[in-house]
């Protein structure tokens, strides 16, 4: 078939592998028993829609690479993932409002993609939607509890918003491959999406006692290519099985 | 059951070996109590068993795979199975039998999904598998697997998990 639905399934992968590995980072790390349980789960729910989505691409692959091939063996500039998914976990109310902001566009997204032309498409988003409902209170319940909490908490999550917002006008930029899908019926607008996110998120953050931010500029650049420092260090580590041991499988 | 040659073996058949399977993380239920296994197809001398995953990122997916394909192969039937997505698997795809199994196993199965658990604050009522009471409360959203939540009885004071619908 066509590369443009090649590239653009594999943008979406590349922000659930991403993001998928950043919350794998929280496991032994998280600040309870319960939140070691559940962060994990929550990256996995993640890698499990990579999975799919890399099988998908690689089927379309002019240049035959594997599911594994694509998620492991690319450099970082071939990367296609929005800047949000990279940025590190930081603290635990960071991590959460990155989860916030990712799965409210998510559940759009997939909610957009149900009818999609691509049968595999409308298959995977079917079973996301669902399953994406629970990141979404997860991380929902967590921005209100340490918006509208301690002073400390309050603080970290003002900070959270001031360094994480900028990063999430990306999540709604449609590029080349993204809009000749839109055209084929494939995968729908994600600049359709913004003003219903926004909504969304102010009237959250309003239960969480937390400003909605004006931002002057937005971070782009995941979709070219064009990382930031942290995506470096993150492919090192993610990668260094395959690197070491190329073609290794459980 | 014995089988002697692949090509004997008919569809039913290899429904009926591999449908005693049991989960891998929930050994009480098998793999068709869960409503996983899609189909079974034999086509030009290959036969072709269809499975669908529960959740996204169900570690058990490959172990189930690995599993049907061994259980073949010691029955002597090469088979090629073949992961389907669509239609998606939701909880309403696990039979009665497999809902009561969970439930005499400690589990309290997954209800009807109304959808309703999008609400923050909210939990999913559940009913405590040993005493039946629904006076219950939540103590976390996840559990040893995805698909489980983490439940207390504030009947009989039984922490148990709940199947969460999706």
């Amino acid at each position: 078939m066509s590369d443009h639905l090649f590239s653009s399934i594999l943008e979406l992968a590349d922000d659930h592998l991403i993001l998928g590995h950043r919350l794998s980072e929280w496991c032994g790390h998280a600040p309870t028993l319960e939140e070691d349980l559940s962060l994990p789960n929550l990256g996995l729910d993640l890698l499990g829609v990579a999975t799919s989505l890399y099988s998908f691409a690689s089927k379309l692959d002019s240049k035959c690479r594997s599911d594994d091939q694509l998620a492991f063996g690319r450099l970082e500039r071939e990367y296609k993932s929005c800047l949000l998914m990279e940025k590190p976990n930081e603290h635990f109310g960071y991590t959460m409002l990155k989860q916030l902001y990712f799965s409210t566009f998510m559940e759009m997204f997939w909610e957009n993609s149900l009818h999609s032309k691509y049968e595999d498409i409308a298959a995977v988003a079917s079973k996301s939607v669902k399953e994406i409902a629970y990141h979404i209170r997860h991380s929902g319940e967590w921005v209100i509890r340490l918006g509208d909490g301690t002073k400390e908490s309050r603080n970290k999550m003002l900070e959270a918003i001031y360094e994480l917002h900028p990063y999430t006008d990306e999540l709604f930029h449609m590029s080349k491959c993204s809009k000749q899908c839109l055209r084929d019926g494939y995968l729908p607008d994600r600049s359709k999406l913004r003003s219903s996110w926004i909504t969304r998120i102010e009237s959250i953050f309003e239960e969480a006692t937390l400003p909605f931010p004006t931002i002057s500029y937005f971070h782009a650049g995941g979709r070219d290519g064009i990382h930031t420092e942290s995506m470096g260090h993150l492919i090192s580590e993610m990668q260094y099985l395959q690197r070491a041991y190329p073609g290794q499988k459980w | 059951m014995v089988i002697n040659s692949k090509v004997s073996t008919s569809q039913s058949e290899i429904w009926n070996l591999i449908s005693s399977i049991p989960d891998p993380e929930i050994p009480c239920i098998t793999i068709s109590d869960l409503g996983i296994i899609r189909g079974v197809k034999s086509t030009n001398n290959e036969i072709v068993v269809q499975l669908t995953p529960t959740y996204s990122g169900c570690p058990a997916v490959s172990a189930i795979e690995i599993a049907v394909r061994k259980k073949l192969q010691e029955n002597g039937i090469n088979a090629k199975i073949e992961r389907v997505l669509s239609p998606p698997w939701t909880t309403d795809w696990i039979s009665k039998d497999g809902k009561d199994k969970l439930k005499a196993y400690g589990i309290a199965p997954p209800r009807r999904n109304t959808n309703k658990n999008k609400q923050f604050f909210s939990s999913e009522t559940a009913e405590c598998p040993k005493c039946s009471s629904t006076d219950t409360h939540m103590i976390s959203n996840f559990g040893s697997t995805a698909c489980k939540a983490q439940y207390s009885c504030n009947s009989c004071l039984e922490p148990f998990e709940l199947f969460k619908c999706i």
